[in-house]
Formats: C-alpha cells, structure tokens, sequence
C-alpha cells in the first residue's frame, strides 16, 4: 500500500513540470485571449505600452454574428464549415479508395506508396505556390485541353464568384432551429432500438416539435440582420479543396493501408472461404472494423482545416472574400487593422467550433475506457 | 520616479546633442544598427545602396538588414507589431506616412518627436511645407520621408491605343464611352488585379468623383461617407468595375500591369511603381514603349503615398539610428535611392538629371498640383479603418450596392474615429 502511494507520488511529481507548463502555456493563454475577446482593445491607442481595455461582456461576439460590418467574417465561417465537409469527403474517400487498390498488393506497392504520401511532406506555402500556378486563369490546369486539340478551359479556379447552396443569414435562428431538430432526430433514432421509450420522449419528440416549429413558424422568428445577406459554397473555393485533398489524402491512405494491414489474413481467407467477394469483404469487414481510424482521421483532418491558413494565404491571398477563412480573418483584423479584441473572438469562435469536434469523441472514448 | 528620472537623463541627452553637434558628430559610431523594412525583391538593390552610403560614413556601425517580404508591408507590419508590443523594438522601421503611422505608433505614444533633427538638418526648408504637414501632428514631426510615389495614373501603350484607334481618356464619361467598343473587340477595358489594386482604383474613381475639397473633408470628418456624394461615387466605380477583367482576384498587380503590356487590356491604373517596373524588369523606354497620364478627372491633383523611417523610444541605439535618419533625408541619399527604386524624391531641391523621364514628369506635377492623401497607401486614414475598408470593398464586388456600403463605410468611420 505504501510502495503504492510513493508510486503515485513520484508519478505525479515526474508529471508535474508538464502540468504547470501546459496549464500556463496553453489553457492560461486560452484564457487571456477569452479575456482580451470581451474588452475593447482596438484602434487608436492599441498599441501603446499600457492601452487602456474596458470589459464589454459579449459585444464582440454578438457584432460578429449580427452587426452590420462583419459579413466579411460570416461569409469566412460559411466558407469554413463548406472546407471542412468537402476536405473530409474529399481526403477519406480518395485516401480509403488508394488504399484499397494497394492492399489487393499490386506490383511496386512500397514506390506507389511513397509516391501518394510524398505530397504530405510538401509545405502549404510550397504547394499553394505550386497549385496557384497550376489553377491560373489562363495556365496550367486550363490550357491542358489545347494539348489534344480542343478549346481550353475558362473555369477560374480561384476567382469565380459564382455561388451555389445559398442561404440566407437573415433566417440565422431558423436555420440553428433546423439543425437542433435534425441532431435530436438522429440521436433519437439512435436511441431507438436500444430504449424506445425513452428516445420518444427525450429526444424524436422534441425534435419533431422544434422542427415543425422552424417549418411552420420561421418567419415569425426574429431576424438577424436587418437586410438580406445571402452566403453559399463558392466555387472559388474549390481550387483550394483540391489542392488540399491532394496533400492529405496520402495521409489518410497511409492510416488505412496500417489498419489493413493489421487485420490478419485468417480472416480474410475464412470470409473468402464463406463465398465474400472482395467488395464485401471491404464493405462488412475491413472498413466497419477500422471505424476508431476513420473517426481519429475525421479528428485530425477537420482540425486541419479549421486551422487552414498558408494555402490560401499562397493561392489567393488575405483579402478574398470568395475563399476567405477566419483563420485568415483573424490574422488580418488582429495584425492590421490593429482590432485585438475582435481578433480574440474569432480565435474563440474557431476554437469553439473546433472543440464541438474534439469534446464528443474524448467523451466517447473515456466512456469506452469506463466500460470496459 | 525611476521612468522619469530615465526621462530626464535622454531630455538632457538630446539637449546635449543639440548644443554640441560639432562634438557628436565626431564621436565614432559603434555597434549595431538594425533596419526593419519590407523592401526585398525589385526594392533591395535602393536599400542597399543607401546603407552602403551609411557604412561609408560610419564603418565601425554593424547594419542589420532586417527585411521582411510582402506587398504593401502586410507580413512586415504584423512582425513588427508583435516585437513592439514585446517591447523588442527595432532602431528604425520603415512605415508608410501619414495616418498609418500617426494612428498606430504615435496616437500609441511609441515614437519620438523629430523635429529637432528636422531644424537642425535644415529639413524645415527643403521639404514642401504642405508634405511636413501631413507627415506631423500639432505635438511634432514624426517620420523621415523617403521616398514620394503617385498613386492616381493611368498607364497606357501608345501602339497599342493607336492600333486601336482610341486615346486615352480624360474623364470617367470618355472611358465609360469608349469601353464597350474595347469590349466587343475583346479587348479588356482596365486591367485589375487582387484586392488591395481595387481600393487603389477607387481612391482614383472617388478623388474623380469628389474632386480634392470633399476628398479631404471625407478625411477630416467634415463630409459623411453615407452622403449622397460618396454615394455617387460609389456608383460610378460600379459601373466602371464592368470594364474590368474578371479574374482580377487570383492576379498580382504586375500580371494587371502584364495585361496591359501584353495588349490584352488596354488601361492599367496603378501606383508609379508600375513605372518602375516596365522600364527596369521590362526594358521598356518611358514615353515611346508605354505611356501615362493622370487617372481621368484627377488632373492638376496627386494623389501620394510616400515610405519613410522613424524612431520608435527604446531603440537600442538611438545614435547609429539618428545618423540613419540623417542619411535618408540628405539629398544625397535621397538621390541615390529614389532613381533605382522608382520614385521621387520629398526634397525640393533634387537633382532632376538623375530620374528618368517619368519621374521627372511626376516630379515636376508634385511640384504645382494641389496634393491629396492617399487612402489604400496609408496617408488618409488609420489602420483600423484601412483594415475594414478592405472587407467593406468585397461587400461591394459581391453585391454592387453603393448605398449599403456608403453606410458600412460610415459606421467604420465612428468606430475608427477618422477626422478626431
């Protein structure tokens, strides 16, 4: 008992320099900068060795979401949450799709593989130089159609304005109405097989209520601007979602190719055995049971595009409204336009928003440890 | 009581240099002297040259070239706001004049008055009285001017034009006629290219619209941005942004300015760097390969911007900066720099032989025009509004409403507090 708790003693010594560190380093800044999100530290003075800040509660973040100026910084939010949908559907599938074609061990896999992660180690700044080159209006991609005699391309990669999948900010609340409905539908559903009852009353009924409340009564709903405002996917945008699905994708087949690896080849021979042909022996077997790689893929890749920043810095610059991201916008409002505190909210909306990925699957992965 | 003990000892400091300059001036200056600027690339060869200038005067001062690259100084500007604010300040930094420096690092009270070296240089006398004032506020001088670029001109090829049987147009209404015949013969009206070159034509179109009183009463807070006029204003960029090639965003100024040479566009209206660029990097001789004239409706006025150097307080050595400083408004650094950078010269008394014959032209107009502050190049307006505008300026790509953006553009003003 007492070997025990020395034990414990020393452990938490040995980690204590770590804790004291992180807890400074990290989640002390994390709090200044929510601090400095709800003062008013900007303009005139900002720089000044001791500027003067008055605490402004909320303000900041309620101007970000409603107030006049900041569509700039709604249509960069818009553009995140398209990135990020696009980039996972983009990296995984293509990523599980090479990484399928190599397990079947096709001749020179170990050069096929190296060459599909190869794009991993390039920088952004290298490979958005290199794909805005590519992508130019009247170069690269566009003009590669003359090569076999027809008309080249007119698509302008990064800077069409066109739009689609638009919505109007206006419908702010309605549209945050729609997604609570869903979410609580799916949970429902979820729930259902296991505790009918309870997911009726918790969950599918409320969601039902909501939903039918969103449809029926949006337009009695406060708006949330005073004039239409509306943002979509840009097409502008899909540039940079290439270039980025091409540096990751090798990534992810990498995380896949391990995880095939590592099923054994008893299990393989028995499905075939039973009469599986190759594609359901991936559909039933291979993939459901690489479902903790496919969620620390989808962690890692959402992240990454959430922090996204010198590829678009390299292909299309900061100010861009088409392919902005607020990355890019909190860089620009903090470092030129000198406005900290606006700055600090968009770091933490950015940081909330990542957080909504990161909190669910730490829970669910404690739970799992608990349980068993 | 220790701060102004430290005050009191550079107050006697500089008292002291001023009444025995003879004596200062034949102490050896030792040690290091670090330069922060953003003038890499096209720009290095002028920088060099001015700090080889002050290596001869003073060999024993180790120079630290700390250049960062970027256009306009974005990349620049944000280095040196997190060294500032680490009080970690560099012994002179380049800044744009005007607002941009006086918003930020004076209204912050990081920079030190330079009026003395103005009058003991001699400075009061060889620089234009109206640029001195847009430079200082009523507490002081803040920044030595380098260099001065116009920002309102249009560019042109005159084969090109003659090819196409137009010339270049005095006023928005000739560019407004002669465009859709451009158009129909495929041919790009005005080049455009990335963001920033859009806020630097409409300061143009708007200086057109406005003429130069209401330009700087908008500045001084005498004239609202919701005003009809400004709105006027706004509606007239609209329609000439229908002339304008429409992958203006994924260009650089010089692919506009390519544009243009190429003889796929035919105007350009661009800052006279764009001058500089044709005549060095594209050995092009000015007035017969391509040619200029003040952006329409802007005649007898000049826009400037102008790139200067300051002293931040704390500066590690504030003696190797001064002398710095000294080289950069001599008239001999200012005539080694501004030929090989493409600019003129702030000074009165420049030696015209050495410019080309653009920068002599331009030289002559700052001379006689009536000259106005520039808003994308940092002279008219802070920071914070600049950084707005530029947001407030994608608003107006995506939707064209002169009206909601003349109110955005008014509720940016109060926040940044333009004209108080």
């Amino acid at each position: 008992m007492r070997e025990a708790s020395r034990d414990r003693l020393k452990a938490f010594l040995t980690l204590l320099p770590s804790i004291i560190l992180i807890g400074v380093f990290v989640y002390g800044f994390i709090g200044n900068t929510i601090w400095i999100s709800m003062t008013d530290w900007g303009g005139d003075g900002a720089l000044a060795l001791e500027p003067e800040m008055e605490f402004v509660g909320l303000a900041n973040y309620s101007d970000l979401f409603t107030g006049f100026l900041s569509s700039g910084f709604r249509q960069d939010l818009v553009n995140a949450v398209y990135y990020s949908v696009m980039l996972l559907a983009g990296a995984i599938g293509l990523g599980m799709f090479i990484a399928i074609l190599l397990d079947q061990k096709p001749k020179g896999e170990d050069l096929l593989r190296t060459i599909f992660l190869y794009p991993m180690s390039l920088s952004f700044i290298v490979s958005g130089t290199i794909w805005r080159w590519l992508l130019a209006p009247q170069g690269g991609v566009n003009v590669l159609p003359t090569y076999v005699g027809l008309p080249p391309l007119t698509f302008q990669w990064t800077s069409s304005t066109k739009a689609v999948l638009e919505f109007n900010w206006q419908n702010l609340l309605q549209i945050f109405l729609y997604i609570a409905a869903f979410a609580l539908i799916i949970i429902g559903l979820w729930v259902l097989k296991t505790r009918p009852h309870r997911a009726v009353k918790l969950w599918l009924g409320p969601g039902v209520v909501i939903g039918l409340f969103a449809w029926l009564g949006g337009s009695l709903l406060p708006q949330a601007l005073f004039m239409e405002e509306t943002h979509g996917f840009n097409l502008a945008t899909l540039g940079i979602i290439m270039a980025t699905v091409w540096q990751y994708a090798g990534y992810t087949m990498a995380l896949y190719l391990a995880g095939f690896n590592g099923i054994s080849q008893d299990l393989r021979d028995a499905a075939m055995l039973d009469g599986a042909s190759t594609t359901a022996y991936y559909r039933h077997i291979a993939i459901p049971m690489l479902k903790p790689i496919t969620i620390s893929a989808v962690i890692i890749l959402s992240h990454i595009s959430l922090k996204m920043f010198d590829i678009i810095f390299a292909m299309t610059g900061p100010d861009n409204a088409q392919t902005g991201h607020p990355a890019l916008s909190m860089y620009m409002t903090t470092f030129r336009a000198n406005d900290f505190a606006r700055g600090a909210a968009i770091a933490i909306v950015l940081f909330m928003v990542a957080a909504m990925f990161i909190v669910p699957y730490v829970v669910s992965q404690y739970r799992q440890r608990t349980r068993g | 009581m220790k701060m102004s003990l430290a005050k009191l000892f550079l107050v006697l400091a500089v008292a002291l240099m001023l009444t025995v300059p003879q004596v200062s001036m034949a102490k050896e200056l030792n040690g290091d002297l670090e330069i922060f600027s953003w003038w890499a690339g096209d720009e290095g060869p002028a920088l060099q040259a001015l700090i080889k200038q002050y290596k001869d005067q003073n060999p024993n001062v180790n120079v630290i070239d700390a250049t960062v690259t970027g256009g306009s100084g974005v990349n620049a500007k944000a280095v040196l706001k997190t060294r500032m604010l680490g009080n970690e300040p560099p012994d002179s930094f380049q800044v744009h004049s005007g607002q941009e420096l006086i918003g930020t690092w004076v209204k912050a009270d990081r920079m030190e008055d330079l009026t003395f070296l103005f009058k003991e240089q001699g400075w009061m006398d060889s620089f234009p009285a109206g640029l001195i004032k847009l430079i200082g506020t009523d507490k002081g001088i803040w920044s030595v001017p380098v260099t001065i670029h116009r920002s309102n001109v249009m560019w042109y090829i005159p084969a090109n034009l003659k090819k196409w049987g137009v010339t270049a147009p005095k006023t928005w209404a000739d560019f407004l006629k002669i465009a859709p015949k451009l158009q129909k013969e495929g041919i790009v009206p005005l080049a455009m290219a990335e963001n920033w070159t859009v806020n630097h034509l409409w300061e143009s179109v708007a200086l057109a619209s406005l003429g130069a009183d209401k330009w700087d009463a908008l500045w001084a807070g005498k004239l609202r941005f919701d005003s009809p006029e400004v709105v006027k204003a706004w509606e007239l960029f609209g329609k000439i942004l229908k002339y304008t090639n429409k992958d203006a965003s994924s260009l650089s100024w010089q692919q506009a300015t390519d544009m243009m040479i190429d003889g796929k566009a035919a105007f350009n209206i661009m800052g006279d760097w764009a001058a500089g660029y044709m005549s060095t990097t594209k050995k092009m001789a000015p007035g017969k390969d391509f040619g200029w004239a003040t952006s329409p409706d802007t005649g007898g006025e000049f826009m400037f911007l102008s790139d200067s150097f300051g002293l931040p307080k704390g500066a590690p050595n504030r003696d190797n900066a001064i002398a710095w400083l000294k080289v950069l408004g001599s008239k001999k650094g200012s005539d080694t720099f501004n030929p090989l950078k493409g600019s003129i010269s702030p000074r009165t008394d420049s030696d015209l032989s050495k410019y080309n014959a653009y920068l002599q032209s331009a030289s002559a107009d700052f001379g006689k025009d009536r000259v106005v502050g520039s808003l994308a190049h940092g002279v008219a307006a802070n920071e914070t509004f600049m950084g707005g505008f530029s947001q407030i300026m994608e608003m107006f790509l995506k939707t064209h409403n002169a009206k909601a953006v003349s109110m955005a553009c008014q509720q940016l003003a109060d926040k940044s507090k333009i004209g108080k």
